[in-house]
Parts: C-alpha cells; sequence; structure tokens
C-alpha cells in the first residue's frame, strides 16, 4: 500500500520562481548553474517523484547540497515546493491550510533531527512529551505515553535529567522517543545519527532496525553515509544536483549503478554488508535425487569436471551432498543406495543472509556452500569466484566461467 | 548655504505639537491621570510596608538569588539609606522605576515580538529605536509638558521612551537567536503561533530577554536625575534641589542612595537571567 507519493516536486528558491521551472520544462536536461545564471533563482529540488510503500524505510542518500534535506522538508511541507503534489495516506499535503497541516504534522508525522533538537530547559521526559503537550493532551496521559517511549528507546529512569546531562547517543533517542510519542505513521529522520561518533552510530543503527522490526514505521530517512543508506534503507534514493539520479533496492544500487556518478559513489562501500548470498549465488548445475544409483552420480560429476554434488528429493529439498571418494567406494562394492554416503554436515546460508557473514565460512569450507530458502530448497550455490565478483563490484553475467568445482 | 532656503523643522514641530495638544490633550490627561493613580498607588504600597520588614525581605530574596555577599550588601545599603532618612525619596524613586519598567516590558516585549517575527516591523522598528536613543532626553522632557502637566507623570513616560529600547532589540535578538532546528522542531510537530512563543522560543530567549530587563532598569535609574527636572521628586528630586542650591553633602547623599538602588537592582535582575 503507497504511503507516501511525492509526485514531481520542484522547490526553486528566489523571487521568480516560474521563470526557473519554464526553463525547466522547456530543457529537462538544463545545469543548475545555468538556470541560476539565466535567472537568478537557485534550484532546491528539481522533478522529483517517488513513492514509499507502508512501513518501508526509504533512504534519501546524497552529498550534502544535493537537495535531501530540502526534499524532507518539503514533505512536512516545513520548506513548501514550488510545483508538484506531495500525497499522504492519499491527501495532497500541497493543498492544506495551516490548520490542516498542523493537524497532520500533530497525529501523522514525527521528525528526528541532525542535532537533536532538545529544549534545554525541559527535562527529558518533558521533551519527548512535546508533541503530546502541544495537542493539549492531560498531562498523565501525555507523561505515562512519553515514557513508554522511552522505555521503547532505552532510557527508562533518565525522565528527570535535562539533556546536558546526557550524551549524545542518549540525546539522540530521547528524540527518537519524542518522535515515537505521538505514534505517528510516517517518520522523518534528518541525519539522525551524523552528529554521533563510529560506535554510537552503529549501536543506534542497529536499534532502529530493532524497533522498526516491532514498530513497522513508515521511515524517511536521509544520510549522506552510503553504509547507513543500505544498512536502513529497504529502498534508497541517491540525489545528486538537485534531483534523484536512482532509486532502488540497496543492491541493485550497488550491482547495477544507473551511471558512473552512481558507480563511483558505490565504489568505496563495504559490499559485503551489503550483498546478501542471493545477489552472489549461482545455480546448482547439476543435483542428484537419492534413487539414482551411485554410477549416475559419478557420471555426472565426471562430466562436469567436480568433485561432490549436491542431493536433494523430487521437490527440491535438500538432503546433503556426496563426495566422489564415497560415491566410487560404494559403487566398488556394487552397493546402490546413494543414501549411507550422504554428507549432512555442510554449511548452508539463506538468500538474504549477507556477505559479510559467509566470508568466514567460504575461507574455510571444503565443499560448496548451499543456499536454501525457507523451505530448505536448494535455490543456489555459492562458489568463490562470483563472490569475489561481487565484492569488487562486478556483476556478475555469466557464471559459466566460475566452475563449482573452485571450491574444493 | 543661502542658495537653499532654511528648512522650518522647527517651526514645523512646534506647529505638530500645537496640533497635537489641541486635539489629544484630552486623551492624553486621561491619560495622565490613570498613570497618577498606578505610580502612586504603588509609592504608597511601598511606602506602607515598615522599612525594616522591606528591607530584610529584599535582602533575603537578593541571598537567595545573587549570593550572600549580596545579601549582607543588601541588608547594609538599604539600612544606610534610611538611617540618612532618604527612605521615602527612595521609594518614590522605585515607585517610578517599577511602572516604568512595567510599561517598558508591556510594551517592548510584544514589539521585540514583533521585529522579531516580521521583517517589515524590524525595518521600521530598528531606525525609530536608534532615533529614541539618541534623541537627548532633554528634547522630549520638554514637549511631555503640555501633554502630561508637571511631575511624575511625564517623567515616566520619558523614562519609558529612553528605557524601553533594550527590552524591544534585546528580545527580538533573543528570539532571533533561537536555533532553527528548534524552531523547526516545534513546526514540524504541529504547534501554533502561539505554542512556539509560549514554549520555544521566549523560553529560549529568556535570559537575553532578561538581560534588556536588566538594562531597561538601569537606564530608567539614570533617568531619575533629569525626570527630577520636570516635578518628579524621590531621590533625583534631592539632587536637583542639591544642584540648585549648591548643597554639595546633601547632593552625595542622594547621588550614594541612587548607587545603592542601582547595584541592588542590578545584581538581583541579572541573577534571574543566570539562574537555571
Amino acid at each position: 500500500m503507497k504511503k507516501l507519493e511525492v509526485r514531481n516536486v520542484v522547490k526553486i528558491y528566489g523571487s521568480n520562481p516560474d521563470k526557473a521551472i519554464a526553463l525547466l520544462q522547456k530543457n529537462p536536461e538544463i545545469g543548475n548553474d545555468e538556470i541560476r545564471k539565466k535567472t537568478k533563482q537557485v534550484v532546491g529540488i528539481r522533478d522529483v517523484s517517488f513513492s514509499v510503500d507502508s512501513g518501508e524505510s526509504f533512504v534519501i542518500m546524497g552529498l550534502s547540497g544535493s537537495g535531501k534535506s530540502t526534499l524532507l522538508r518539503c514533505i512536512n511541507q516545513l520548506i513548501k515546493p514550488t510545483a508538484g503534489e506531495i500525497l499522504l495516506d492519499g491527501e495532497d499535503l500541497t493543498k492544506l491550510n495551516d490548520k490542516q497541516l498542523i493537524e497532520i504534522r500533530r497525529k501523522k508525522m514525527g521528525m528526528v533531527f541532525q542535532r537533536f533538537a532538545l529544549l534545554p530547559n525541559r527535562t527529558v521526559l518533558e521533551n519527548v512529551a512535546y508533541g503530546l503537550e502541544i495537542q493539549n493532551i492531560n498531562r498523565q496521559e501525555r507523561a505515562e505515553k512519553a515514557k513508554k517511549a522511552l522505555e521503547m528507546v532505552g532510557l527508562k529512569g533518565w525522565e528527570d535529567y535535562y539533556p546536558h546531562n546526557l550524551s549524545g547517543g542518549m540525546q539522540q533517542r530521547v528524540g527518537i522517543a519524542r518522535a515515537l510519542a505521538t505514534d505517528p505513521d510516517l517518520l522523518l529522520m534528518d541525519e539522525p545519527f551524523s552528529a554521533l561518533d563510529p560506535l554510537i552510530r552503529h549501536e543506534m543503527q542497529e536499534e532502529l532496525l530493532e524497533l522498526q522490526k516491532k514498530l513497522h514505521k513508515t521511515i524517511i530517512f536521509v544520510t549522506h553515509d552510503l553504509d547507513e543508506a543500505i544498512k536502513i534503507g529497504d529502498k534508497i534514493a541517491l540525489m545528486k544536483d538537485a534531483r534523484i539520479v536512482q532509486i532502488g533496492e540497496p543492491e541493485e544500487i550497488l550491482l547495477s549503478p544507473a551511471n558512473d556518478y552512481v558507480a563511483r559513489f558505490v565504489e568505496n562501500v563495504d559490499r559485503s554488508k551489503a550483498l546478501t548470498a542471493s545477489a552472489v549465488m549461482v545455480k546448482p548445475r547439476t543435483v542428484i535425487f537419492p534413487k539414482d544409483g551411485p554410477r549416475t552420480a559419478l557420471r555426472s560429476m565426471e562430466k562436469n569436471g567436480i568433485s561432490s554434488l549436491f542431493v536433494t528429493d523430487r521437490d527440491g529439498h535438500l538432503l546433503g551432498y556426496i563426495r566422489a571418494e564415497d560415491v566410487a567406494e560404494i559403487a566398488n562394492q556394487g552397493d546402490r543406495q546413494l543414501e549411507r554416503v550422504i554428507q549432512k554436515d555442510m554449511p548452508v546460508a539463506h538468500p538474504d543472509t549477507l556477505l559479510a557473514d559467509l566470508l568466514e565460512v567460504l575461507a574455510y569450507t571444503k565443499v560448496p556452500v548451499a543456499v536454501v530458502d525457507e523451505d530448505n530448497k536448494l535455490v543456489g550455490t555459492l562458489v568463490r569466484g562470483s563472490v569475489i565478483a561481487g565484492l569488487a563490484g562486478k556483476k556478475e553475467e555469466s557464471h559459466e566461467l566460475y566452475s563449482e568445482d573452485s571450491l574444493s | 548655504m543661502n542658495y537653499i532656503p532654511k528648512i522650518p523643522l522647527a517651526e514645523w514641530t512646534d506647529k505638530f505639537i500645537a496640533y497635537l495638544t489641541l486635539h489629544c490633550s484630552d486623551t492624553t490627561q486621561s491619560i495622565a491621570d490613570f498613570l497618577e493613580k498606578l505610580i502612586l498607588g504603588i509609592k504608597n504600597f511601598l511606602v506602607m510596608i515598615p522599612p525594616e520588614l522591606f528591607i530584610f525581605i529584599v535582602a533575603a530574596l537578593a541571598w537567595w538569588l545573587a549570593g550572600r555577599r549580596m545579601g549582607i550588601f543588601t541588608l547594609i545599603g538599604l539600612f544606610f539609606v534610611y538611617n540618612i532618612q532618604l527612605w521615602d525619596a527612595t521609594m518614590a524613586t522605585l515607585a517610578m522605576i517599577i511602572s516604568a519598567v512595567l510599561f517598558c516590558i508591556l510594551l517592548g516585549l510584544p514589539l521585540g515580538i514583533l521585529a522579531a517575527k516580521n521583517k517589515t516591523a524590524y525595518k521600521i522598528i530598528t531606525p525609530i529605536l536608534d532615533f529614541m536613543q539618541t534623541l537627548p532626553a532633554f528634547v522630549y522632557l520638554l514637549p511631555a509638558i503640555p501633554f502630561f502637566g508637571l511631575g511624575v507623570v511625564p517623567a515616566v513616560i520619558t523614562t519609558v521612551i529612553f528605557a524601553m529600547p533594550p527590552v524591544i532589540r534585546l528580545t527580538a535578538l533573543g528570539i532571533r537567536q533561537v536555533p532553527e532546528e528548534l524552531i523547526e522542531l516545534g513546526r514540524s510537530f504541529g504547534s501554533t503561533f502561539f505554542q512556539m512563543l509560549l514554549k520555544i522560543e521566549l523560553p529560549l530567549a529568556r535570559s537575553t530577554i532578561l538581560a534588556g530587563i536588566n538594562q531597561c532598569i538601569m537606564l530608567s535609574l539614570s533617568m531619575v536625575v533629569i525626570a527630577a527636572m520636570i516635578g518628579a521628586k524621590g531621590l533625583g528630586g534631592d539632587v536637583w534641589k542639591a544642584i540648585q542650591t549648591l548643597n554639595m553633602g546633601m547632593g552625595f547623599e542622594a547621588g550614594v542612595a541612587i548607587v545603592i538602588l542601582a547595584i541592588i537592582l542590578d545584581r538581583i535582575t541579572q541573577s534571574l537571567g543566570k539562574s537555571k
């Protein structure tokens, strides 16, 4: 279900935005500098469209000046877009009057700020209760809700402290609690972890993911850190020079960058934390069923030049693997039962397992790593060659280059 | 400069004031009556309090807000003023300052907020404030007489004109200094105009505004002697009398009392801005 839809939003700063818009319409490829020179108008965002599903984490990512913060502020109308529509639950926010807008901001949106934006004269509890207080909710109810929100972010017991008593990470937890206290559907997060040191940032990202698992908010998350974007985002929109250059799932952006800019951008990212097994696995070319005899198995191995085979049942459920030497042994003994030599002790991965969690296994395993889905059906196998290619940033077009046997 | 005739600014001013006196004096008189009652009321209330009790209350307040040393200074200072028999004059001066500062806040705070919120208002108000602050006080002391008569009322009004600018300026400054992110916080959670003002802007501008009020009090005190020239009594009246009669001792006593009052008011209001 579409929670938020942004349609052709443009933001022009200056006294005569119509001129700039006319230029943009005439020539969609015109540069921002050229517009500035010709009309003295500064382009904040140009023709941005995207949509976010309910419960999705949508990351807007870009360097400073790319327009990402402006875009975020257009969503809650802190900045009024010059043109375009912003639909929240189907309602166009750009058409609301002040009163309706206040109501929407109170009930449906919560915002988290880069430098926390805590009121220094208020206690932690009073800060968290701010959104409830301005809705004239009575003192007792708002204290209850605020306490609950504080508990969610792990700050129980800190209610009566002042923000300056807290570390940066804790202050941002208060910021998050404040945004959660009014129970909005939409969370707008403006580089919420950028001001924190790397260790704390990492911890906060994990906690946000944990919270999101429980709460299923729709999150718009702005960041300039691609690793963070990949970690947080279900989808990422990459912005440059006031427009979106690519929208997609993290893997899509990493593996098939839309242009050179994106490619350069994703060059230095830690791919092992972004790519999952499904992105680099290859199809297991040969599998064998238990009732096939050892001779068939040996022939298949010989033909493909490999020394082991996955065994599945007729429905594709993984049973284990067999090794050439074992099969040869029972073949010599005239035994037709493959079951005896099926090895069950083997490394398995799921399609969404991060490569970072598989590297160690891949380094030491003697047999291919099987990739199975939740029903234990074999969907692929990991071979070192394609994994390394994936990490190096090359999308593997042809799996044929890599023999499954390169593992053993 | 013979080629341009002299611009008759003086004549225009005279005519303008004569016009205002003719048409507005009824209104100004009723304002004057109201002000006089207010100031007298405050003064009578202050005088009614037994001096010893008053001194102890103020000393305790100073101790609590500004520390032990200030408490002791207040105690000794006020007893000294009482001892040299300037108590009534001091209370009269205090009543004037209180009413002047009250009006400065009542008018200055909203004007400061307006200046902070509205660029046009800011552009209009700022030069007027510069004008008010730099125009010598005597120049508008005189026109005040036809409107409000002699005595304490024109004194308070001229004091308000002279002492209000810092309240407006620092209120505007304080509100403008509220970090952008906190303004965004207020707006993004759906605050109304007054919620922004009362829950975010004014609390955060508090110490700056109090600094403005502190300056306002100090400026009011400095007007005390000048205001005495148009018949305001109090400590300024004593100084003025001493100047006219070359009575140096009397002038010095009243002067010291003004200094003591100034120090006490300054330290107490300063610590209000700092506390918390």
